[in-house]
């Protein structure tokens, strides 16, 4: 019984078939499970190309600043709407409770998304398309992406930064 | 010494005194704990569930933060300790070494257990149990942590201390029993992530305290879940262990083979504890093919001890009920099990959700394809619960059912209401899981006031079929609150007024 010690030399005692079968389908079940993701993360095509970089707040206040400035098309509730050019550099910025600015894209077209945070953890999680991407204060989380549908896109964060976190609310368009 | 000892009628076991009495305020002192995270989860749940959306903001964080520390922290370590002394001390026949350092672990667990409880009440650190720096919670939140797990460190080595001492005396002949062998691992385990939660904690208390400068917050992050991840299987070894105990009590089970079962604890003592990267999948800092590979390999070598046991446990469950005659079919001794007795029908309900809930959707969501679509929605509440709630509280409940008459030495009270309380308290629990996954595959958030998100500068609605999950999420868990209820009543009223067990 597993409450009582057990027969002097189990170890000695050899598996049953139906424990060597079992033990044979669980590893290599384990072994598939290890090198498949690898292989889709390689073949499969579905999630963006991640790269990242350490930045400070500042720096990247600044960069999001200069990026509006440049590209800056019209205003919505507040936030600047900004239209980038192709394969160009493209900012969302984090912070207590706003995501800015509201983004306008192109179908089939290349940017390279850098995320960051001015102060605590936020969770970029883009709906209806559903993706989740974590944003972290001195990181900059950067995302070659290529939008594949279009459409009006609906950024919540879903991780909690903080008593407002439910009004943490922006936007993005494709078209 | 003779004097410190009972035997026990029913097993003849030799039960140290002073041993028996800390597994017994360990155990009531758990419950207590699972007596208030009840509560709250109550109350969350009626937020969540927007047609009521019962708590204000701030209290619904605060009640969220306080829930998670009451139910995953105290209420699970507690009953763990309690396990501790009661595999070492009592299935050994021993004495536990020194009872007066039990006594300095339970207090230090109390004391920091009450400082961080009032810390979170008191507000200003409103921060969820993973106080993902920069938010700041008051530095007495992170002392109470802190003591909690120093006070559980020493209940791991008084464990250690006693199973040498038993060897030293000769109290057992061979090797120890496989669910001592089992509460070992998580020990280890144990001592292990506490230490390493130590590396963060303390740093980060005196970050709170204004002494020293913040640390990088992914550094946090990928600190915390070395130590987070790791702990949670501190909480699956135990139940592992429990399940074995449950399958010898309800059943009289054997296991089908020490050196399989011995071997798949011993592979959850190497390989897991180095993982943690799955919660960090879509985070900054940490290059693809490190999460790849602390993913991959590490996980699934712990996924592979896992399988074994998914194998060994209900393997012997259905020798033993075959070898009670039930032999017909595939499947005859599955429907002639005791299904009255509540620690039998707690234990399937923790072997199935753990196994098919539970473990198969943490393997799902530990991908990199699928955590873009899950990470920090309802699914992985949905997932946790099913794990820790279905799984491992169900076995620590089902064990309880045995504690109170081989421990506390009392009737359990209330027979019907206990037959009833698992069917409650588990189909509940598999509803809320399930529910809470189906919602999360929308989209929609965890730990987040208001879906409908009506104080947001833009609309977004998730639909009917979300409402409809997030009230079907309210009715499983309302169920599995009831069930909850249903176990502490017993409990409590056997502890207090049960009738005694004849000595
Ligand atoms: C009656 C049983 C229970 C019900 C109805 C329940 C319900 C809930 C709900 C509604 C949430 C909030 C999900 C969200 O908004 O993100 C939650 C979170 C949580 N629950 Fe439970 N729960 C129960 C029991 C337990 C138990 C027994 C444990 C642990 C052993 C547990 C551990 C947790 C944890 C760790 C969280 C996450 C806290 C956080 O996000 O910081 N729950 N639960
Ligand atoms: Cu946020
Ligand atoms: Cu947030």
């Amino acid at each position: 019984m597993s409450l009582q010690s057990p027969q002097k030399y189990w170890w000695d005692e050899p598996l049953d078939k139906d424990e060597k079968m079992w033990l044979t389908v669980a590893i290599i079940w384990a072994l598939f499970l290890t090198l498949f993701m690898p292989y889709m993360h390689y073949t499969g095509k579905q999630n963006p190309s991640q790269e990242y970089a350490k930045i400070s707040g500042d720096k990247f206040d600044a960069a999001v600043d200069k990026f509006i400035a440049q590209y800056k098309v019209g205003e919505e509730a507040g936030f600047a709407v900004v239209a980038p050019p192709p394969n160009s550099d493209i900012f969302i910025r984090g912070k207590q409770f706003t995501w800015d600015p509201i983004l306008k894209l192109k179908k089939g077209v290349q940017y390279k998304l850098h995320l960051s945070s001015l102060d605590m953890n936020h969770g970029l999680s883009v709906q209806p398309v559903n993706f989740t991407i974590q944003v972290v204060p001195g990181w900059d989380n950067i995302l070659n992406i290529t939008p594949t549908t279009t459409g009006v896109f609906t950024i919540i964060c879903n991780e909690y930064c903080g008593l407002g976190h439910h009004t943490m609310v922006g936007r993005m368009y494709v078209d | 010494m003779a004097g410190d000892f009972r035997t026990c009628p029913t097993t003849g076991l030799k039960v140290h005194l002073p041993a028996q009495t800390l597994i017994k305020v360990n155990a009531v002192t758990a419950i207590v704990f699972l007596l208030v995270g009840g509560i709250l989860a109550l109350l969350l749940l009626l937020t969540r569930w927007q047609a009521v959306h019962l708590l204000p903001p701030d209290f619904f964080y605060r009640f969220l933060t306080l829930h998670g520390i009451a139910m995953l922290v105290a209420w699970i370590v507690y009953f763990e300790v309690a396990l501790l002394y009661f595999t070492s001390a009592v299935l050994l026949n021993a004495r536990l070494a020194t009872p007066r350092i039990g006594w300095l672990a339970y207090i230090l667990m109390t004391v920091g257990a009450s400082i961080t409880t009032v810390a979170v009440l008191a507000g200003g650190s409103d921060v969820m149990f993973t106080s993902y720096v920069p938010l700041k919670a008051s530095p007495f939140y992170y002392l109470g942590i802190v003591l909690f797990a120093v006070g559980t460190i020493i209940a791991c080595i008084l464990f250690f201390a006693t199973l040498s001492l038993a060897k030293y005396e000769k109290t057992y002949e061979g090797s120890v029993p496989l669910v001592t062998y089992g509460a070992a691992v998580a020990a280890i385990l144990a001592i292990g992530t506490l230490a390493h939660g130590a590396i963060f904690y303390i740093p980060t208390g005196l970050w709170a305290a204004g002494v020293i400068p913040m640390m990088d917050p992914e550094a946090y992050r990928l600190l915390f879940w070395g130590f987070g991840h790791t702990s949670q299987q501190i909480n699956v070894a135990a139940m592992i262990a429990c399940w074995y105990a449950l399958a010898a009590l309800t059943v009289g089970a054997v296991p089908l083979s020490e050196k399989f079962s011995r071997s798949a604890f011993v592979l959850y003592a190497l390989f897991i504890a180095v993982a943690s990267e799955h919660h960090l999948l879509w985070d900054p800092g940490i290059s693809s093919a490190h999460k790849m590979w602390n993913t991959g390999y590490v996980i699934h070598l712990a996924v592979l001890a896992s399988m074994m046991h998914a194998f060994s446990v209900p393997g012997c469950i259905e020798v033993a009920l075959r070898k009670k005659g039930y032999t017909k079919g595939l499947f005859e001794w599955l429907k002639k099990g005791p299904w009255g007795d509540p620690a039998f029908a707690s234990l399937v309900f923790s072997v199935a959700g753990f196994g098919f809930l539970g473990g198969i959707t943490g393997i799902m969501y530990g991908t990199e394809q699928l955590n873009i679509l899950g990470h920090n929605s309802l699914r992985v509440p949905g997932h946790f619960h099913a794990t820790v709630v279905v799984g491992t509280s169900m076995a620590f409940m089902g064990i309880t059912y045995y504690v109170l008459p081989l421990i506390f030495q009392r009737q359990v009270m209330f027979p019907t209401v206990a037959k009833l309380q698992p069917y409650f308290y588990g189909v509940g629990m598999w509803i809320l899981s399930i529910a809470m996954m189906f919602v999360g595959s929308f989209g929609v958030p965890r730990r987040h006031w208001d879906i409908t998100l009506a104080d947001a500068p833009f609309k977004y609605s998730f639909g009917p079929t979300v409402d409809l999950g997030m009230a079907i999420t309210a009715i499983g868990g309302i169920l599995a609150v009831i069930g909850g209820a249903m176990f502490c009543v017993i409990a409590v009223a056997t502890v207090l007024a049960g009738k005694k067990v004849n000595q």
